[in-house]
């Protein structure tokens, strides 16, 4: 962890934009001093207390858990406030992330897209009764249940959105967090849907099928999920539902 | 005039609020959720470590039950939590977990055999019980007896998170996001909704409804150094505060978490120590020992993180180039548990500090991590004086936690007040008292009133800066009302804050603009904190004793005598700089755990009168039941089965009951 002996002036080229304002989209530099330890969450925030108050980004955790600042670092999606400016050049360029709905600058709507998402995938547990709250729990396989939130750590940042080949030409493609989503909840024996009902929500070219298997989404996710082996794995799955 | 009606408001799409709001749909009314943020990016996400519920499937947890989660929970809050609470929510813990469960939460589970865990810095081996196999496992964490604490690797809060989320997407919630509760309508100490603001538009709503929720989690951000999300700012609280009726309570109890890193203040997880991890100072002696030969690294939170300053005081610290720390050292857990059940922490510390902690130390110090105090509310959730206004989660306090919560009952809370609250809103509801009888000129007043207070800022001839106030009253909150406390630095810190909260009056903006004004964001928010921030600052100026977090280096024994009690705030008027303080006396007569020594930390208590007439009925009680099961021994101690709401009645079945 040794600083070099004077600091790098740092320039963050950010894209500025407001929609409904009626101004073209424009690049604008900020130069800021590195200091040890930097992040973007606290160059930016250095940013916006000193330089420009109106710009619009969003952090909440700021410890890589939460999923809200992703964008494109440099061109690349990936979440702000775990990316060290040390491992960045002197310049470094800041834009939304793509696909999403605009608020303004870095701030792009993830929420209403996922939650979209959730609503058409049903993105819950389909079961028939209530639990009897005081009864003991079903039990589950260990390694089962662990198989599970390795699926289930996805944080809906938006980076495999954003990242997807598809999504440029197919607006309506669910996106491997959709895909990694179903995977999810066809591994959990609590769920009482079959391959069938998943075939209705995925088994088209919106689905499973549209995906070209570009992979930029496995490439930049940034909870490392298995999204290339789901993704296969559930087009062979929903290949035989295709067949039957 | 834009008006939205509903029957539930919940501010909040954390998990308390997420919660509230399935309980209360499904009891068959209308309900609507505001989020400063999509409601899985919520604070609730970043709870890692797991939550606590009195299962016992573990060979380590084997025994636990109700009385002895009840029991851990009033000695962590030192006692000073509502134990009938404490009661209440013991006996629901269970029921979550299992409904968690059955709504997808992958718990980690139990593994039948042998397996090497480490125990007190050595390796041991435990054997699980083969008919325990596959049931919800826990692991060990501060200031409990068993290890209750269940868990989903270090995502724990993550994963609860996403499948209380996506029920309530299944329950067609909506949820209104970027959307700020910014003051609460009401009149005649009844609350019909909240005025509320766009963040992306920038335009002023009223949502009247006939129960209201505030769930907006915890205020760390008055502080500098916080493990809190940056939108924990504690604005419903302050909403609430802001009414001048509803009360806040023990806002001076504040928890200090012992291991965030240095500098980012970022947490790692209580189940590093839960786990085997030690604490080590610059010699790399393991200190906790030296102070805490009972629970060492597991003592409750307020007492470690207390023994690590006082040992960096005593010239232990690694200095640093951020000032001094100590290490937590978990490279004794080995590669395979670290990539299996710590997996966030190796991110943390991969990503912002860039080492890997199953061969490096991680560099810790406490900071500010938790807000105890709240909004006051009775055992149902609702504010004591605030009819139709509910508060649930880090938000309120229901006093679950008193001076103290114990790691593992926060993220339990959330769902279990989530639970009752729900069904006790559905019943305000459904009863008279739950009538809307609000004009639509008192809505406008509110709503005119707010408006003024925006365009002030956009038009007025402020001149003080907003920012430079916030980070102004962080610093003293940092350095003057922290884990140590003094009469003096109080003192002086309380001065200091109310003449910012007299300057945050004429806040001036550059960005003149309405809609998402970012600006306009600290500088709508800056006074409301402030305002926290004085409950807290006075409030620990006030009592002059040491109970849990909030120590007193120059009142330093806890004073069951004269503070058996809760500080009660309220802002009766705008222009005050200071709240109007009450208090409310704990009930030693009717304790079923009269105050004693906690099991860790200082045994030097003052007594309070009643507490040896007291242990001597519980003993008499105890003896005369002698033979009764435990339940019907609880119930002659203390009865709360009134407080239980009915759909969450009955005893929780475990492993091996006898029928």
């Amino acid at each position: 962890m040794s600083a070099p002996a004077k600091p790098r002036r740092l320039t963050l080229r950010i894209l500025r934009s407001t929609p409904g304002a009626h101004v073209e989209p424009q690049w604008q530099d900020f130069a800021i001093e590195e200091a040890e330890g930097m992040t973007l969450f606290i160059a930016l925030n250095e940013v916006r207390q000193n330089l420009d108050p109106s710009l619009q980004f969003d952090f909440v955790c700021r410890a890589g858990i939460c999923g809200s600042c992703g964008m494109l670092i440099d061109g690349r999606p990936g979440l702000a406030c775990r990316t060290l400016t040390k491992d960045l050049g002197s310049t470094i360029t800041l834009a939304p992330l793509p696909v999403f709905e605009l608020i303004g600058d870095l701030s792009v709507n993830t929420g209403k897209w996922m939650r979209g998402t959730a609503e058409r995938l049903e993105t819950w547990i389909h079961s028939q009764q209530a639990p009897a709250l005081t009864a003991m729990e079903a039990p589950m396989e260990p390694e089962l249940a662990e198989a599970i939130y390795e699926l289930d750590r996805c944080i809906e940042c938006g980076c495999c959105v954003a990242g997807c080949g598809t999504l440029r030409m197919r607006e309506d493609f669910v996106g491997a967090v959709g895909l990694n989503k179903i995977a999810r909840f066809r591994l959990d024996p609590r769920d009482a849907r079959s391959d069938e009902d998943f075939y209705d929500l995925i088994g088209d070219d919106s689905g499973v099928f549209g995906c070209m298997s570009l992979l930029g989404c496995h490439d930049v996710c940034p909870k490392g999920l298995p999204l290339q082996t789901q993704i296969a794995f559930l087009r062979r799955k929903m290949a035989v539902v295709g067949f039957k | 005039m834009r008006i939205v009606y509903t029957d539930v408001l919940v501010v909040g799409g954390g998990l308390a609020g997420l919660r509230a709001a399935v309980g209360a749909r499904r009891r068959g009314l209308e309900v609507i959720i505001l989020s400063l943020v999509p409601p899985k990016r919520s604070h609730s996400a970043a709870a890692q470590g797991g939550m606590q519920a009195s299962l016992g499937n573990t060979a380590r947890g084997a025994g636990d039950n109700e009385d002895v989660h009840f029991e851990d929970t009033v000695r962590g809050s030192d006692w000073g939590c509502d134990q009938e609470v404490a009661r209440l929510f013991a006996h629901t813990a269970p029921q979550a977990v299992r409904e968690l469960a059955a709504w997808g939460v992958p718990w980690n589970r139990v593994k039948a055999g042998e397996r090497e865990v480490v125990v007190d810095g050595r390796r041991v081996s435990l054997a699980e019980r083969p008919e325990a196999h596959g049931l919800i496992a826990a692991r060990d964490f501060g200031g409990t007896k068993k290890w209750r604490t269940c868990f989903v690797s270090d995502g724990t809060g993550h994963a609860m998170l996403y499948a209380v989320s996506d029920q309530a997407v299944a329950e067609s919630i909506p949820v209104h996001e970027r959307c700020e509760a910014i003051a609460l309508i009401h009149d005649a100490g009844r609350c019909h909704g909240a005025i509320v603001r766009n963040l992306v538009t920038g335009e002023l709503s009223a949502y009247i409804a006939r129960a209201t929720c505030i769930a907006t989690g915890g205020f760390g951000r008055i502080y500098r150094v916080t493990s809190n999300a940056v939108i924990n700012e504690g604005i419903g609280a302050a909403i609430a505060l802001e009414t001048g009726v509803a009360e806040l309570g023990n806002m001076e109890a504040v928890q200090f978490h012992p291991t965030t890193i240095v500098p980012a203040g970022i947490l790692v997880t209580e189940g590093c120590r839960g786990d085997g991890g030690l604490l080590r100072d610059a010699a790399g002696h393991r200190f906790m020992p030296d102070y805490e030969p009972e629970k060492k690294e597991l003592a409750s939170r307020d007492v470690v993180s207390r023994r690590m300053e006082e040992h960096i005081r005593a010239g232990h610290g690694v200095k640093g180039r951020f000032g001094e720390h100590l290490w937590l050292d978990i490279t004794l857990l080995g590669k395979a548990h670290i990539d299996g059940r710590l997996r966030e922490v190796k991110e943390i510390c991969q990503h912002f500090l860039g080492i890997d902690p199953a061969r490096d130390l991680i560099p810790v110090r406490p900071a500010q991590h938790y807000s105890m105090g709240g909004i006051r509310t009775d055992a149902s959730g609702q504010s004591t004086r605030l009819a139709g206004l509910f508060a649930c989660g880090e938000a309120a306090c229901w006093d679950l936690h008193g001076f103290n919560r114990l790691g593992g009952n926060s993220v339990a809370e959330t769902v279990v007040a989530g639970m009752i609250v729900g069904e006790t809103m559905a019943d305000f509801v459904e009863s008279s008292a739950g009538d809307l009888q609000v004009s639509t000129a008192l809505v406008r007043e509110f709503l005119e009133w707010e408006q003024a207070r925006i365009d002030t800022l956009l038009h007025g001839d402020g001149s003080e800066n907003a920012t430079a106030l916030m980070a102004r009253m962080q610093s003293i909150m940092t350095d003057k009302v922290g884990i140590f406390r003094r009469g003096d630095l109080l003192e002086s810190a309380v001065e200091e804050l109310q003449q910012l909260l007299v300057r945050s009056r004429s806040i001036g903006i550059a960005t003149r603009r309405p809609g998402a004004n970012p600006e306009l964001v600290p500088a709508s928010r800056v006074q409301k904190m402030l305002t926290l921030a004085l409950c807290v600052a006075y409030g620990a100026l006030q009592r002059t004793e040491s109970r849990g977090a909030h120590y007193r280096e120059d009142h330093p024994r806890r004073n069951d005598a004269d503070w058996l009690k809760r500080t009660l705030a309220r802002w009766p008027d705008a222009g005050d700089t200071l709240p109007t303080l009450a208090y409310e006396p704990l009930d030693v007569t009717r304790m079923e755990l009269p105050p004693g020594w906690r099991g860790y930390g200082a045994k030097d208590a003052i007594e309070h009168p009643a507490t040896e007439a007291r242990a001597a009925e519980i003993a008499a009680i105890r003896a005369a039941f002698g033979h009764a099961d435990r339940y019907i021994l609880q119930q002659a101690l203390m009865p709360f089965e009134q407080l239980v709401p009915e759909p969450f009645r009955g005893r929780n079945e475990r492993l091996g009951d006898t029928p």
